[in-house]
């Protein structure tokens, strides 16, 4: 569905991904995972336009994504939660959901866009009691579902989200997470950046590991859950087992 | 008493046509962050180019007056397609140059045009001026209240039932947010431009019959409607109303009870005062931030 071959992509001089091949079959889901500035974010931005400078080849549904726009590769069904949320804070849940289905309207698909609008609200309950309150007054793990109800307003046929659990509580990271499965489930394909390695690993089907703007590891998410590097770069060093080991 | 509301009718007239070009800035600083120093051109534009219409080229009034805002619209458009979008480093200070650049062209041309006379129109309606406890009200200011009432309704209802509305707003709020959800934010930057310079060549349009015309009208009149935008905060459309009322109400009042040559030191006076003790405006809730 989406295949990134060779991808390098430049902050002015400095190089920040170094040729990263990745694939994501349909009905996937997918964990990125990479310390602080392995270049996770920037290949994202890639992917859904934010960046237009970069060498390489990025496929979706076997056409190039080269030169396009956000807006166009929106409209191709590639849907980005961006890092950070970026809500329209001042306006209302409901305003904010509607404008993820922006390019929906100018197609007229009213009677679509009532249907999301309802499928996102059973998603995600809470939104539907904070419908006309503004976006800016929910509380960060709202803040968090309403984005990513706001992209799947546009209904995107693979999800980006950049690091869906930044600064939520463990039990509201394991509700999203959990959410994304639920939208796995129902047909939907996930490329999912987590600096929550862990958290990550465990819903996904597959991983990647980004080093250095480099691929370094990637397979099963099971094995990488498993593996020796990835533990003590990624996962924390599990203070018991350490310490049992030296006893 | 009388006196007083003489004033009071002048001040409001004038303080119309203040709150509409106020709008206009307001309504771009909201889409862009940026001020359009020529918007007072387009306010110029507006009445030339309809005293032309109307009176030169005989068309019926309402004919006139749209295809004036049309035309003034256009010239928006291309300004931002021209000199704003293909700045390669769009450092507010350089649009900022910008716009001030554009409005000496704009005037420039305009005097090649319009020549260096002042043009005047008659009033939109014929009828008789009303007297109401001993003071005169023109029809010509009840027009414009009428129309600028129209303005900020319509625009109220742009903002807050139109998807183009919300979608100009969102673009304002968080441009790459706004395009990772699909929206044109080129697009939506293009129609503001061409909405506020709109909104300018109305406020031109109105205050025709009631003034003369010439090319170098703008600057004066973009300026207290700039103070007008600032009084009432930027960014605020309600703001912008009562900035443009307040600042022409006070301008009557020194005009008549004290000098007619305090008329344009008002303004500024106001100006500077609100940049001293309330940056962010009257109605203003963002924080205004220096560049």
């Amino acid at each position: 569905m989406l295949r990134v071959r060779n991808l390098k992509c430049y902050y002015g001089k400095i190089r920040a991904i170094n040729g990263v091949s990745l694939s994501v079959r349909p009905r996937e889901l997918i964990a990125l995972i990479g310390a602080n500035g392995a270049g996770k974010s920037t290949l994202l931005q890639a992917i859904c336009g934010l960046i237009s400078h970069w060498e390489g080849e990025i496929l979706f549904e076997k056409v190039s994504l080269r030169g396009f726009k956000p807006p166009a590769i929106v409209q191709r069904g590639i849907s980005m939660v961006p890092e950070g949320r970026m809500l329209f804070a001042p306006m209302s849940v409901l305003d904010n959901l509607r404008l993820g289905a922006y390019l929906r309207y100018r197609r007229r698909d009213h009677h679509g866009i009532a249907e999301d609008l309802e499928s996102v609200m059973d998603l995600f309950p809470i939104l539907r009691e904070r419908a006309g309150q503004p976006a800016g007054t929910l509380s960060g793990g709202e803040q968090q579902m309403l984005a990513i109800g706001r992209a799947l307003m546009a209904r995107p046929r693979l999800l980006l989200l950049d690091e869906p659990s930044m600064g939520l509580a463990p039990f509201l990271v394991r509700l999203i997470l959990d959410t994304l499965v639920r939208l796995k489930e129902q047909g939907m394909t996930i490329l999912l950046i987590e600096q929550n390695a862990r958290a990550a690993l465990q819903i996904a089907d597959r991983g990647y590991v980004l080093e250095n703007g480099q691929i370094v590891l990637d397979g099963a998410a099971g094995e990488l859950l498993a593996d020796q590097d990835v533990k003590r770069a990624y996962l924390g060093k599990d203070y018991r087992e350490f310490y049992e080991g030296r006893a | 008493m009388q006196e007083f509301l003489q004033y009071l009718f002048s001040g409001l007239t004038n303080g119309a046509i203040y709150s509409v070009i106020a709008l206009g800035f307001t309504m771009l600083y909201n889409a862009t962050g940026l001020i359009n120093f020529a918007q007072g051109e387009f306010v110029m534009m507006g009445a030339l180019s309809m005293i032309t219409l109307w009176m030169g080229c005989r068309l019926p009034l309402p004919a006139a007056f749209f295809l004036s805002i049309a035309g003034v619209s256009v010239v928006g458009l291309l300004l931002e397609r021209l000199a704003i979008r293909t700045v390669r480093k769009p450092h507010p200070i350089v649009l900022v140059i910008i716009t001030i650049g554009a409005s000496i062209l704009l005037r420039g041309l305009a005097m090649l045009i319009w020549g260096k006379d002042a043009h005047s129109a008659p009033s939109f309606s014929l009828h008789a001026p009303f007297e109401i406890a001993g003071a005169t009200l023109l029809p010509q200011s009840l027009w414009i209240l009428a129309v600028v009432l129209v303005i900020v309704t319509g625009l109220q209802l742009f903002y807050r039932k139109t998807l183009t509305g919300k979608a100009m707003e969102a673009c304002a709020i968080n441009k790459r947010a706004a395009s990772l959800l699909g929206i044109p934010s080129e697009r939506m930057v293009l129609l503001a431009f061409a909405m506020s310079a709109g909104m300018g060549s109305v406020g031109g349009i109105l205050i025709a019959p009631i003034t003369m015309s010439s090319y170098d009208m703008g600057m004066m009149l973009g300026l207290k409607g700039f103070c007008a935008a600032m009084l009432g905060g930027l960014g605020s459309s309600w703001g912008a109303v009562v900035g443009g009322m307040l600042l022409g109400i006070l301008e009557a009042m020194a005009v008549g009870f004290f000098s007619s040559s305090l008329r344009d030191a008002i303004a500024f006076f106001l100006l500077l005062l609100i940049l001293y003790a309330r940056p962010s405006g009257l109605l203003g809730v963002k924080a205004v931030h220096r560049f």
